[in-house]
């Protein structure tokens, strides 16, 4: 039977097991709205900004294993979408977006809402396609899927024409899908696996650094494994967050510019270093020179090959799948004779418990006055015991989140890493709590991120979402203010976002529950309050110290020993 | 160092883009590069000549394999190759120069594909050195016009770029 490119479209969806598709209508894709429907196997979430609906799917696929989908028009459609497909790009997020584009015969005569999505898409996402005839609408949709999730997985850009979607063509979706010029990397080599088992087992001072890349392969377990299995200490990136748990003796925190003294001086200090899943970018080991003053081995596990050697020098590179090259590497160490020498463990772990006693670790000093962010971060965790997904806008309110909730399972922290999107939180919990009902799902977040992405409080009211906001509202562009007070002598030049509504009343307006908490004695029982309310979407304003700045702090362009830590301790 | 990269990719809308984007985005150098489809339609070959240090052609050629239109990659320099590229060269031709410029010509293998009162547009293909060296030979001031193709690179012996 003959269908409509919109309704291929559609089943295309429906035959991936798409559960939702998040969008927003437009000319250039009414027939696909049409199809959409028609039927009621994939549920449409509409939400108030196309930005939002990007970061909806991409909320939905970084807390699960799925691929995110997501429908704009053309023009402005698309371009607002752009910031989020660049967020998902950055962070590796399996995703297929779908956008209208005008009717072909008009492309290129500066038609309305026409916009070129695939040259503007181009370098943020993994691959796209200008779909331009009808019967080529299934199979770019089938390659699509395969590419987004396969490899290192990204965000693919589908564009289709107005007329390609009303044109008519025999609808027949591939089994499988064979892209000659592309074969995602999966066993890793053996003879290097093997070289890698005799470097760890020859370390004095091993570190095992796991990024963003363990949690998205699923690669949790082996990661746990290896690393308890060598004895070693761990550190997460903020992107690997909850890939290795928090609550582990063996667990040194989080790494990089705001990551605890510990991790970052057994970073720079280690002799054989092990990289599984992360890139080694400049939030994370800071100064390259620096970095490399200290001779050391390094190890790299990647499924990416461009990730390898791309800032530091690696002496034994491995790309392969994590699960696949962990477990091989796990099976190479179980059946050595040989093992990691106990004296040398022993005055490593020594050195690190000294880091972990003179530096840092991760304190504050709380008040009885006035909210410490810190402190609210710290009752989020006590009262969700570590096991509510939390996302986060971009900011000190971030940084405060992924040091002082501790993440004791993969996928339940959900940020903006790599690009850092304001306005990034409150649209990917959506996807969260869709992916998710009946669960806890915390939205960290500041005064100046929320307004980014404030309207979407209306989608939260259309499909009751019952998301906890957690607003650290200071008054400031908290992580811009810390800078401009180290770095620009105290000139806070636009940081301070006067005229800040109330944001009681707009939740209300929008049909929530809204809190405000001023007293360090309220954090608890309002939180408590919000909680038990499983069916609303509750906004806590906050209102927090605003002086309080994030430490420890790698300054940008030091090396990872030239911490800067707390002055109140 | 200067490298001449080989690569075969879908012959595909948009693919030459990829390419030209992923250079400019990630702040690599091109000296030139020339695409045109191979005997199987389906695929374009493409030359690309390049420099950087040791760590940044590696991450070019890690990157290009990356796009998805790529099938592959081939560091042409890594071993025995031939280069070679066409000019076309426009050059006043008056008077005593007229026999000095064929002369010149000449030596260099060069045809003269047309010739009028006042010029000669001269065909010259070879490395680069040797056009550059033609240039050299002619001086600045008989030059009316210059179009060179950029390098085209191709494997010697059994080192041979296909699917």
């Amino acid at each position: 039977m003959e269908m409509t490119g919109a309704e291929i479209t559609i089943r295309c969806l429906q035959e991936e097991g798409v559960e939702y598709l998040f969008g927003y209508p437009g000319g250039a894709v009414l027939h696909i709205y049409d199809a959409l429907f028609q039927q009621n196997k994939v549920k449409h979430v509409l939400v108030r900004h196309e930005q939002a609906a990007i970061h909806a799917a991409d909320g939905y696929a970084r807390s699960s294993d799925k691929v995110g989908v997501a429908l704009v028009t053309s023009g402005p459609g698309l371009t607002n979408a752009v910031t989020g497909i660049a967020t998902a790009y950055m962070d590796s997020i399996p995703m297929v977006v779908i956008s209208g584009q005008v009717p072909t015969f008009a492309i290129g005569e500066d038609a309305f809402q026409e916009v070129d999505a695939v040259g503007i898409t181009r370098p943020c996402v993994k691959h796209n396609f200008l779909v331009k005839d009808v019967k080529d609408i299934a199979s770019t949709l089938k390659k699509a899927f395969y590419l987004a999730k396969s490899g290192r997985p990204g965000p693919v850009l589908v564009d289709i024409p107005k007329d390609v979607s009303a044109h008519k063509t025999e609808f027949v979706y591939p089994m499988s899908v064979n892209i000659r010029s592309y074969q995602p990397p999966g066993r890793g080599d053996s003879a290097q696996i093997r070289q890698a088992a005799l470097l760890l087992m020859s370390a004095k001072r091993p570190m095992i650094y796991s990024g963003g890349g363990v949690v998205l392969s699923g690669a949790s377990a082996q990661l746990t494994d290896l690393v308890r299995l060598l004895g070693f200490p761990c550190t997460n990136t903020l992107m690997g967050l909850g890939g290795y748990p928090a609550n582990d003796k063996q667990y040194v925190g989080m790494l990089g510019m705001h990551g605890t003294f510990e991790a970052n001086m057994s970073m720079q200090h280690c002799d054989v270093l092990v990289a599984i899943g992360a890139r080694f970018d400049d939030r994370v080991i800071g100064n390259v020179e620096h970095f490399a003053q200290v001779p050391r081995k390094i190890i790299h596990i990647d499924i990416d090959p461009s990730s390898i050697a791309k800032r530091v020098k690696v002496d034994v590179p491995i790309v392969g799948e994590l699960k696949l090259v962990l477990n091989e590497l796990l099976e190479v160490l179980r059946a050595s004779r040989q093992k990691p020498d106990v004296a040398d463990m022993a005055t490593w772990w020594s050195q690190i418990d000294e880091w972990r006693a003179t530096g840092g670790g991760l304190r504050y000093k709380n008040s009885s006055e006035i909210i410490k962010p810190q402190f609210v971060i710290e009752t989020l965790h006590k009262l969700t015991g570590g096991d509510a997904f939390v996302t986060s806008d971009v900011g000190q309110h971030q940084m405060w989140a992924a040091q002082y909730y501790k993440f004791n399972h993969p996928r339940r922290w959900i940020n903006s890493g790599g690009l850092g999107t304001m306005g990034f939180g409150l649209p990917a919990a959506m996807g969260v709590q869709l992916k998710h009902p009946g669960e806890t799902v915390a939205c960290v977040t500041g005064e100046g991120s929320i307004q980014m992405n404030i309207q979407e409080l209306s989608t939260c009211k259309q499909y009751h979402l019952p998301i906890k906001i957690l607003s650290l509202n200071n008054g400031y562009l908290g992580m811009v203010r810390q800078w401009q007070e180290f770095f620009h002598g105290n000139r806070f030049s636009e940081s301070y976002m006067d005229a800040l509504p109330d944001f009681v009343k707009v939740a209300e307006a929008y049909g929530h529950v809204g809190i405000r908490v001023d007293r360090p004695a309220d954090v608890e029982p309002a939180m408590k309050e919000a909680f038990s309310r499983k069916d609303d979407l509750v906004f806590m304003d906050f209102r927090t110290d605003p002086t309080e700045n994030v430490f420890p702090m790698v300054p940008g362009g030091k090396g990872l020993s030239e911490v800067v830590l707390s002055e109140d301790l | 160092m200067r490298h001449i990269i080989s690569l075969l990719m879908e012959n595909e809308a948009g693919a030459l883009s990829r390419v030209a984007g992923l250079f400019s985005a990630r702040g690599y150098n091109i000296e030139s590069l020339t695409v045109a489809p191979t005997e199987d339609a389906s695929l374009s070959r493409m030359t690309i000549v390049t420099s950087g240090s040791d760590a940044v052609i590696e991450q070019i050629n890690k990157q290009l394999n990356k796009l998805i239109d790529v099938v592959s990659v081939m560091d042409l320099s890594e071993g025995e190759h031939i280069e070679r590229e066409l000019m076309l060269i426009k050059l006043r031709a008056e008077g005593d120069d007229r026999e000095e410029l064929k002369r010149l010509t000449d030596i260099f293998r060069g045809r003269i594909l047309d010739v009028s009162d006042h010029t000669y547009t001269i065909e010259l293909t070879g490395a680069r050195v040797k056009l550059d060296s033609f240039i050299d030979a002619i001086g600045r001031d008989l030059i009316l016009e210059t179009v060179r193709t950029g390098a085209s690179g191709i494997g010697r012996g059994n080192r041979i770029l296909s699917l």
